[in-house]
């Protein structure tokens, strides 16, 4: 495929690779933002190309893992209702909100569907005015516009029954709170390339300004990831703290104005919870009031459903990079993919899933 | 989150969705064109969750595949 | 062997309350579900387990096998339920070097659905066993409430001869052996995806649903040493090299350049977020056998017209039991697990 097959050349990944090593003085570390990239970081086995003074942090940019339990539960409890086709990406299938997930109330009869894309979901109301059609709305500002023009479709047909419910968050806010961490390790960012398609790079100047961090705004390719890596630590070893855009091909500083006028019509900022993380000011899109009949948390009445996090998880400070998965008591005991108790053993890609395939097939330590 | 994947555009229809097939590869897939009013048959965009973020810039990844090719002739290789 | 923890407990606590279906995804709780439940109720033993079981009757050794089948939808690119049901028996048969002999079908039928589709399904079956030389010879009918089945389920059991002297079975996989597939992977399930309501896009991929007998007939007349044969339906390739590597107590070291997928089902895997070496094939076979014979499997295989994309795709090793490592282009490599259930579509 083209744009994809020359993002992925082996030898220019190892002469990137080469100009890493041949560029780091001293240790390094880097967060790649988004769940997409550490899924291609993990697919293309890209950390063994690294020198070991670059340590890269899974970055908390993964719907799967910050939506919040309570909005888990507020799903749950809505699938469960009678007429309800209740309409996700797969991604959100297998999470587990305070007690079960929503493969688990399918189990039980629910009508839950995998979508491509909200507007499936929206050609599914209008095929069934008989159902009240929902779709789980999550996503960082990348999936938004996709989701703002399902809702502002809707208006336009008058579709009665097709609501979302909204589960978005946004990077920047989130960053800002890692940063703002007194124990903070990041040295430096990858930022998420397709949240910077839609929103442009501006938002990133004053973090970069004020906690003086290097900031790479960065594909999703091998070689994007590689090049973005170098790029910031050149910074770092210059001791400049810039943003960077590394992926150009797609990201201008302005973003997509018709993405974010969409965005902006349908949507307005919000507080939001973060699994693992907390309460973030500002970090999240919710419905404006003009949309508010599409909001499947009020349509339902289940806007007060509030989940509980496992006590004994903490994928937060995992999410941080401030505590390795095998410290956790949970780790591999109560906690594991087929039983996750959050987010990070959840997705795949999870710094915990990954340490806990590793495990496996390490000599048997004491413990 | 985000994944985006590269597609051409084969076709767009003028509803207020402004759908289109875009072809990966040898698969399509109907998606909204939307937030790329400009892009016509023949543009590259990525596409997440059925709607294309934006248009793709040939010049731009042209220009990062040769500055590879400028590094690789600097450096020592790896 | 390094001991996991978690395994000790034997057998393994199942972890939900109710069937999932993650249960019949070819991943780790269909595993549980088989390890923890069937096989301990049922006093079977698990080192076991294999496509068919062989069972001597009579001096003669009599491979064994049943499949149910509850593709949806139920006719998609490339095939139907109906030859499905032939051509996942015959082929289970066949990992166990079993030439078919008879096979048997029930069908669970919901009232209202037409004859009309039933037929078609029937005919399918017909033409399917013509082609692979084997003859439905029993069956049964049974008639369930509406919305009690989703149309038709048809079951299908078999039984075949196993030649003398041949032994496959995945205990005989050993350090040293190729890995071989008879041709491309991920066509039947990228087929059945793309016609799938929610999903659906247009696809040139048509499912490569089809007998593989003759393929494993085919190595077997060459002479070959053939240690295991396996066929990679749910869960796709990944699936069946984690399940050797954990029966024959190996590693496995596959080369991700050299698994042939096809364009077309690469492109679809791209959009849907998914990984090829997960996904269904529906007229493939895997084969273990010692290193120096495969450059002749291939030959053999090649041979044949469904065997004409034949590659030899990794090596066993003595590395840790159970650990699949793939090889990716870039020359770095990481770890091939078995998944919890079916793969997700994503955007993540």
């Amino acid at each position: 495929m083209r744009f994809v097959d020359e993002f992925r050349d082996g030898m220019a990944a190892r002469s990137l690779a080469g100009a890493i090593r041949r560029t780091v003085t001293r240790p390094w570390a880097l967060m790649e933002v988004c769940g997409g990239q550490t899924h291609a970081i993990v697919r293309f086995g890209l950390d063994e190309l690294l020198p070991p003074e670059i340590s890269l942090i899974h970055g908390p940019g993964c719907p799967v893992c910050v939506t919040p339990v309570a909005l888990i539960d507020q799903a749950l409890a809505i699938a469960a209702r009678p007429g309800v086709i209740f309409c996700s990406f797969g991604d959100m299938l297998r999470v587990p909100g305070s007690a079960e997930d929503l493969l688990s109330v399918k189990s039980r009869g629910a009508d839950v569907r995998v979508v491509y894309s909200p507007l499936d979901a929206l050609a599914l109301a209008r095929q069934r005015p008989d159902r009240e059609v929902v779709f789980f709305a999550v996503g960082f500002e990348t999936t938004a516009p996709a989701n703002a023009l399902a809702v502002a479709q809707a208006e336009r047909e008058g579709l009665r029954n097709f609501s979302i419910l909204v589960s978005h968050v946004r990077v920047p806010p989130a960053l800002e709170a890692i940063l703002a961490s007194p124990r903070r390790r990041v040295d430096a960012f990858l930022a998420a390339g397709h949240v910077c398609a839609v929103m442009g790079t501006q938002e990133y100047l004053p973090l970069a300004a004020k906690h003086h961090v290097p900031i790479v705004v960065t594909g999703f390719e091998p070689l994007d990831l590689l090049q973005g890596i170098l790029m910031a630590v050149r910074q770092l070893e210059e001791g400049r703290a810039e943003v960077e855009n590394q992926y150009a091909r797609l990201v201008k500083a302005g973003g997509n104005r018709p993405a974010q006028a969409l965005i902006t019509r349908v949507f307005q900022v919000e507080d939001r919870d973060w699994r693992g993380i907390g309460a973030i000011p500002s970090s999240g899109f919710g419905l404006r009031e003009a949309y508010a009949g599409f909001d499947a948390g009020r349509r339902f009445g289940v806007r007060e459903i509030g989940g509980r996090e496992s006590p004994d998880c903490q994928s937060g400070l995992v999410l941080q990079g401030l505590l390795k998965p095998r410290e956790c008591p949970a780790f591999g005991t109560t906690c594991t993919p087929d039983q996750p108790l959050g987010a990070t053993m959840v997705s795949s890609e999870g710094a915990c899933a990954a340490y806990y395939r590793y495990r496996r097939f390490e000599p048997a330590e004491a413990p | 989150m985000c994944l985006g994947v590269p597609g051409q555009i084969l076709d767009v229809d003028d509803s207020p969705l402004r759908m289109g097939r875009v072809a990966f590869g040898s698969a399509i897939k109907e998606v909204s064109l939307a937030c790329v009013p400009e892009a016509g048959p023949g543009a590259w965009v990525v596409v997440h969750a059925g709607l294309a973020l934006d248009e793709l810039d040939e010049a731009e990844a042209q220009a990062m595949i040769q500055s590879l090719a400028e590094l690789d002739a600097d450096g020592e290789g790896a | 062997m390094s001991a996991d923890p978690l395994t000790l407990a034997c057998p393994r606590p199942l972890r939900h309350g109710t069937v999932q279906m993650a249960h019949g995804g070819g991943g780790r709780l269909m595993k549980d579900l088989i390890e923890g439940l069937f096989l301990p109720a049922l006093g079977a033993d698990p080192a076991n387990q294999h496509d068919s079981a062989v069972i001597e009757a009579g001096g003669a050794r009599l491979a064994f096998t049943t499949d149910g089948f509850v593709v949806h939808p139920r006719v998609f690119p490339g095939g139907d339920l109906g030859e499905l049901a032939v051509y996942g028996t015959v082929n289970d048969l066949a990992m166990a070097g079993a030439a078919p002999l008879a096979l048997s079908t029930a069908f669970i039928l919901e009232e209202g659905l037409p004859f009309e589709e039933l037929a078609a399904l029937v005919a399918s079956m017909k033409s399917a066993a013509d082609r692979c030389g084997v003859r439905l010879v029993t069956g049964d009918t049974k008639v369930v409430d509406r919305g009690k089945a989703d149309g038709v389920f048809i079951t299908t059991a078999g039984i075949g001869l196993v030649p003398a002297g041949v032994e496959i079975h995945p205990r005989r996989v050993r350090p040293g052996d190729a890995v071989i597939v008879s041709g491309d992977l991920g066509r039947h399930g990228i087929a059945v995806m793309s016609v799938r309501e929610g999903l659906a896009f247009e696809s040139p991929v048509i499912s490569d649903c089809g007998p593989v007998h003759h393929l494993a007939a085919a190595l077997l007349d060459a002479g070959l040493d053939i240690h295991c044969l396996r066929d990679p339906t749910r869960g796709g390739l990944a699936s069946v090299l984690n399940e050797i590597a954990t029966a024959a107590g190996v590693a496995i070291e596959a080369e991700e350049a050299a698994v042939p997928v096809d364009e077309a089902v690469a492109a679809a895997c791209e959009i849907l977020g998914l990984d090829p070496l997960y996904v269904a094939c529906e007229g493939r076979l895997v084969a273990f056998l010692p290193e120096v014979q495969a450059e002749r499997a291939l030959a053999v295989l090649r041979a044949i017209p469904e065997g004409a994309g034949a590659a030899r795709i990794g090596r066993v090793t003595k590395g840790p039991a159970g650990r699949v490592t793939l090889r990716t282009p870039l020359g770095t490599s990481r770890l091939l697990d078995l998944l919890s259930g079916e793969q997700l579509p994503r955007i993540c």
